[in-house]
């Protein structure tokens, strides 16, 4: 299997457009701008050919890894160790989908733009590096490079309290991945590999597990981020430049949850059981705690982190569910937020591109200037809100129901996150879009030019069309989870019967 | 021929959406309402063969599945199924037609008829669902076109808030819908109605651990789905948004405010009477919750002022009636009333829709006053709206306007019943019978007796400048103050509903309750013995909703008519009873105050506090602070000992949660 080529090739592919932009003369002139644009648009949309065509290549009635790329790289084990299977393949697909868009939606870009677009070329590669890595080292080290362009991308093109925004962001997740780095390290010492396809055969002590499960969980939690470590997030979308919040809503809030389906759920089954009732109370008091300030939010990038706390709280609840409902309607949450979150701040974006806030009080009436904005920004509340008919209610829908089979408090209380929900997006939404234009600025406001539909538009139609048939993501995703959960289920089992 | 009665209004939905800016208004007006044509011959067509034990199942296609869970895109076409097909499509495309003059001045016309054809899609979806989840999925959109519709006008903020009160209500008795799914499939392994009924039986008395309590598996799984009917329908506790609703274009009240989308509820548990049946607490709850809302929605019609929200009042109470009929466990008797109430609700809405149009967009009565000789057929058709609700008939026959034949089964009917709950539902609907013969009576002598302006000294002194003439965005003066009869184009569906209102007791009582009832429905829902016993209760009884409407009539003649200073006298007599009724229990002023302030006080407290002082005060912020602090020799405790005990009970909190759900809680 090793004579594969295309997963290296999709890691590969946004360096070249670095290196292109790199042999860019220096300076930043006009043409220097145009060139640097087109060639990171092309770089990325390059790069999403290729995702497709290794979709094309994926089996998903596969369950184990595919698309297999192996060599040695260090000396004791530690490998250079590719593949997708049916969990990693769909976030490929959606980081590589939304690169484009994210280089469309900063063509307002006008400041260091070489600098800015090889930040985020670099980016698409640990991105797409976290989802496809097969060894733990290089997996951490795509996990956590990710932090230093993005750390860029806040602190030199954010907004005026970039700053701290941006060190908030590193103090957080670097508390969390030291963590996981000794994690790493022990199982290393413990087993002699960093092969994640062999470390997810091996049985660890469930006492070791316990502490295992614990460095990582701190780490992903961090990431995803789960109450009451998810306070660097509004911050960062705050001060992040739109493509900025839209990656990071969109993408590197994923590898959190990704991390607690690829490594904690198999490899610590007994700790994952054990700790269960933690993530339940977590992610609860996520959805509801982070739904009300989400309605007392006066900045609509504030507004959309936190509602995005909020339905990571029904991920982290889905995976733990440890049921085939609760851990597909995760990841199909988190495709579907990915899509849902990163239009919502493309909408807000195409705001501030205008108006230079991101006051919600700054706008009101908006409809009567920009019918076609309005539009677009009612179909992507809708999907937060999780409506029927829309990519949310699916992912939605299925980690409550299947939450509810494990427990139904958690459930109960969880659901109340769809009142909530309803009630700070649709007050957002009639703040901003409804009402009478009273602002003299607002008055001359133009709708969404081209670049701008054409950024909007492929995120509105997959939203509907993974509304009302989700199934290509679900069946990509089945059989990989399915032998998941049997194995998590054995080795519980296993665990039990040798306690006794 | 199925998916062309659902689709349709779909795409005509897609074509004066996508393409109303450049097909222009009367294009869009032409190609929505004409799909709705087709798809409302269709109906009727569908309804005959189905009558006739024609049934069909459609498959559109898989939603998704996920483990044991399966969930189809369906058509399902059974009885009931044709009953609501017919019912949707009829009133909808009359509203449609209607729509054409009560909407010419509007600049919006493409976007209104887009929304008018969508919603009527989402309501086939929902009507014609062979599962729970394509149920929830019509469920929900038809909330969010209520919600588009209601906030339709969206400069008014008025208008604005009704909306994001009407979706947010839903959403709250979504809630219990979604739980209910849940439940449902934790107990069948299914969410198709088949499936679901199949094994309703074996699983009936069977307990089941819900949020700490043993429950009755179909007791709590009835609730549950039932709080979702209570919010739809708005039913006592969650009626709240309905009445504010009215800020919505009147067509709009008449088609998803009266007829189709608030009936939902009614059709929900109708679908689901195989599980309600289980469970004698459930349909107690239904019947204690119906006759409640009977009695109170009509109590609080007695005073109000505005035309529309008399009607929006007459409507919750008459669902109440509705789920009367379905809590006795007659699901055919609500189902009837359901059928019945669209034609001369519908009517009454659109009616006033003329009225108000003819006022120059005004909608409070007390300015109104002896229309009946300026649009004296709209005058007419109001009152066979008027008769067809207070039910008028002829005594000891079932002959009679369409409210009488169907209103008069369930009040007879909660009197057979034995059913926990039935006496106090009884006496309920009866008083309520007088209630709404009086509001009703008392609108049509408030508009159309009498002289103009007859009632105008009640008017408060701030309103008789200040008030705004509903919306005003169409620009209309006064003129001469003369009401103009509406065009044609709105008058013709007046009269297709009339003919409804008159004849659709009389013509489907057989069918729906009487000796034709097995054949009619076969197995699309429960049939039970209350047909039987109903038909075998006192004169007395039977007369009892006959004589509420003639007191209620009689008082309504002697206050409107007669002496016309009466109400305010009796109002003075009862000053406080009277503001209850005028301010509707209350319910909004409640509300904001136990949850809407809250909610808001709470979100602002868990910024400020928790994610601000705590989290961050003794996260980063604190870190770095703590730092300095320390190098300056300097540690501070004034400050940060509020903090620590703050962060100290939160962690508390968490670890509360925590350790009760280690403890086993499911």
């Amino acid at each position: 299997m090793s004579g594969s080529w295309i997963l290296s090739s999709l890691l590969i592919l946004p360096l070249i457009g670095c290196v292109c932009i790199l042999a860019l003369p220096t300076g930043n002139s006009e043409a220097t701008r145009r060139n640097a644009r087109w060639i990171a648009l092309f770089a990325t949309l390059i790069t999403f050919v290729l995702s497709l065509a290794a979709w094309g290549r994926f089996d998903p009635a596969q369950p184990g890894f595919q698309l297999i790329e192996e060599h040695a790289w260090f000396s004791h084990g530690i490998l250079y160790k590719l593949g997708v299977d049916g969990i990693s393949m769909p976030f490929v697909l959606l980081t590589t989908f939304l690169m484009p868009i994210a280089i469309a939606a900063s063509w307002g870009i006008e400041i260091r733009v070489k600098e800015y677009m090889i930040a985020f070329l670099a980016l698409e590669t640990l991105m797409i590096g976290v989802f496809v890595a097969l060894d733990l080292v290089l997996f951490y080290l795509f996990f956590e490079g990710g932090l230093i362009p993005m750390f860029l991308i806040i602190g030199v093109w954010g907004h005026g309290n970039r700053v701290y925004a941006a060190f908030k962001f590193f103090l957080y997740t670097f508390a969390g991945s030291v963590l996981m780095l000794l994690a790493i390290m022990a199982m290393y010492w413990s087993t002699g590999t960093t092969d994640i396809t062999v470390l997810l055969k091996t049985a660890f002590d469930p006492k070791i597990q316990t502490w295992l499960w614990l460095a990582f969980f701190a780490s992903f939690a961090v990431k995803m981020p789960m109450w009451p470590v998810h306070t660097w997030l509004p911050d960062a979308h705050v001060e992040a430049p739109t493509a900025g919040s839209v990656i990071l809503a969109a993408v590197l809030l994923k590898m959190g949850g990704y991390g607690f389906i690829r490594f904690s759920l198999p490899m610590f089954p007994d700790a994952s059981l054990y700790f269960t009732p933690l993530v339940y109370a977590l992610s609860v008091i996520a959805i509801i705690y982070t739904s009300l300030v989400a309605l007392a939010q006066d900045n609509m990038k504030k507004l959309i982190a936190y509602s995005s706390v909020a339905h990571m709280g029904f991920v982290t609840m889905g995976i733990f569910a440890l049921n085939a409902q609760g851990v597909q309607g995760a990841v199909y949450l988190m495709i579907s937020h990915g899509l849902v979150s990163g239009a919502l701040f493309l909408c807000v974006g195409v705001l501030y591109d205008r108006m230079h806030s991101l006051e919600i009080a700054s706008y009101g009436g908006l409809v009567q200037r920009m019918p076609l904005y309005a539009v677009a920004f009612m179909l992507f509340t809708m999907a937060n809100v999780g409506l029927p008919g829309t990519s949310g209610f699916v992912g939605e829908f299925l980690t409550l129901i299947g939450a509810f089979q494990s427990n139904t408090w958690v459930a109960f209380f969880a659901t109340t996150g769809v009142i909530l929900s309803a009630a700070y997006a649709l007050f957002l939404y009639r703040r901003v879009v409804f009402g009478v234009i009273e602002k003299a600025g607002l008055k001359t406001i133009l709708d969404l030019n081209p670049r701008e539909i054409a950024m909007l538009l492929p995120l509105g139609l997959l939203v509907l069309y993974y509304g009302v048939h989700p199934q290509p993501i679900l069946d990509a995703s089945s059989a990989s989870i399915d032998a998941l959960l049997r194995g998590v289920a054995q080795a519980v089992s296993a665990t039990r019967t040798a306690g006794l | 021929m199925y998916d062309l009665i659902v689709f349709l209004p779909l795409l005509g939905f897609l074509i004066a959406g996508l393409l109303g800016p450049w097909i222009g208004a009367r294009a869009s007006e032409y190609v929505t309402t004409g799909f709705l044509g087709v798809s409302f011959v269709l109906s009727w067509f569908a309804f005959f063969l189905v009558a006739g034990g024609a049934d069909a199942h459609v498959l559109v296609g898989n939603w998704f599945t996920s483990g044991r869970l399966d969930v189809a895109w369906a058509l399902r076409i059974d009885t009931l199924t044709a009953v609501m097909l017919v019912v949707v499509t009829t009133v909808s495309f009359l509203v449609h037609v209607y729509s054409i003059g009560y909407m010419a001045d509007d600049p919006s016309r493409p976007r209104f008829f887009a929304y008018l054809s969508l919603f009527t899609f989402a309501m086939l979806m929902l009507v014609t669902s062979d599962n729970l989840v394509q149920m929830f999925f019509g469920w929900e959109g038809v909330g969010l076109m209520s919600y588009l519709l209601i906030g339709f006008w969206y400069e008014k903020p008025s208008a604005n808030a009704a909306a994001i009160k009407a979706f947010v209500v839903n959403r709250v008795g979504d809630f219990g819908f979604a739980l209910g799914i849940f439940l449902v499939f934790a107990l069948t392994g299914s969410v198709t109605f088949d499936q679901v009924f199949a094994a309703a039986p074996g699983i009936a008395g069977r307990t089941v651990h819900f949020i700490g309590i043993d429950w009755d598996a179909w007791t709590i799984a009835c609730l549950l789905l039932f709080m979702g009917a209570m919010g739809k329908s708005a039913q006592f506790l969650l009626h709240t948004w309905l009445p504010d609703a009215m800020e919505g274009p009147t067509p709009v009240s008449a088609l998803i405010h009266a007829a189709t989308m608030v009936t939902a509820g009614v059709f929900m548990v109708a679908r689901l009477s195989p599980l309600f049946e289980q469970s004698n607490v459930a349909l107690s709850v239904v019947l204690i919750v119906g006759a409640t809302t009977a009695f109170f929605a009509a109590t609080v019609g007695l005073v109000q002022n505005d035309i529309k929200r008399v009607i929006a009042y007459s409507t919750c109470s008459q669902l109440g009636y509705m789920f009367v009929g379905l809590g006795v466990g007659g699901y055919s008797l609500g189902m009837f009333h359901l059928f019945t109430h669209a034609f001369f609700k519908a009517l009454l809405f659109l009616g006033a829709g003329s009225v108000i149009v003819a006022m120059h967009h005004e909608q409070d009565m007390r300015r109104m006053g002896g229309l009946r000789r300026e649009i004296p057929f709209t005058f007419w058709m109001m009152t066979i709206g008027t008769l067809a609700l207070t039910g008028v008939g002829l005594p000891f026959s079932t002959i009679g306007f369409a409210g009488y034949v169907s209103k008069d089964a369930i009040v007879e009917a909660a009197f057979a019943s034995h059913r926990v709950g039935a006496v106090y539902a009884y006496w309920c609907v009866v008083i309520a019978a007088a209630f709404t013969s009086f509001y009703s009576w008392r609108l049509v002598f408030m508009t159309f007796f009498g002289e103009r302006g007859q009632f105008s000294s009640w008017l408060p002194a701030e309103a008789h400048d200040g008030h705004g003439h509903g919306h005003d965005d169409h620009g209309h003066g006064h003129g001469d103050g003369r009401a103009h009869e509406s065009p044609r184009v709105m008058l013709v569906p007046l009269a297709a509903l009339a003919l409804g209102a008159v004849i659709a007791g009389v013509a489907f009582r057989h069918a729906f309750i009487g000796a034709g009832a097995e054949g009619f429905w076969r197995h699309s829902l429960f049939l039970g013995p209350i047909l039987e016993e109903m038909e075998h209760v006192p004169t007395l009884v039977s007369l009892s909703p006959t004589l509420a409407m003639v007191v209620g009539l009689l008082v309504a003649y002697y206050f409107y008519i007669v002496d016309r200073q009466a109400p305010e006298r009796l109002a003075e007599l009862f000053p406080a009873l009277y503001r209850f009724l005028l301010n509707k229990w209350y319910f909004d002023e409640l509300y904001d105050f136990l949850f809407v302030r809250p909610a808001f006080a709470i979100g602002r407290a868990l910024w400020k506090g928790g994610d601000g002082a705590i989290i961050d005060g003794l996260g980063p912020d604190g870190l770095s602070a703590r730092v300095l602090d320390v190098t300056r020799g300097a540690v501070k405790l004034q400050s940060g000992f509020v903090y620590q005990y703050a962060f100290a009970m939160l962690l508390g909190a968490a670890a509360f949660a925590t350790w009760y759900l280690f403890g086993g809680a499911r």
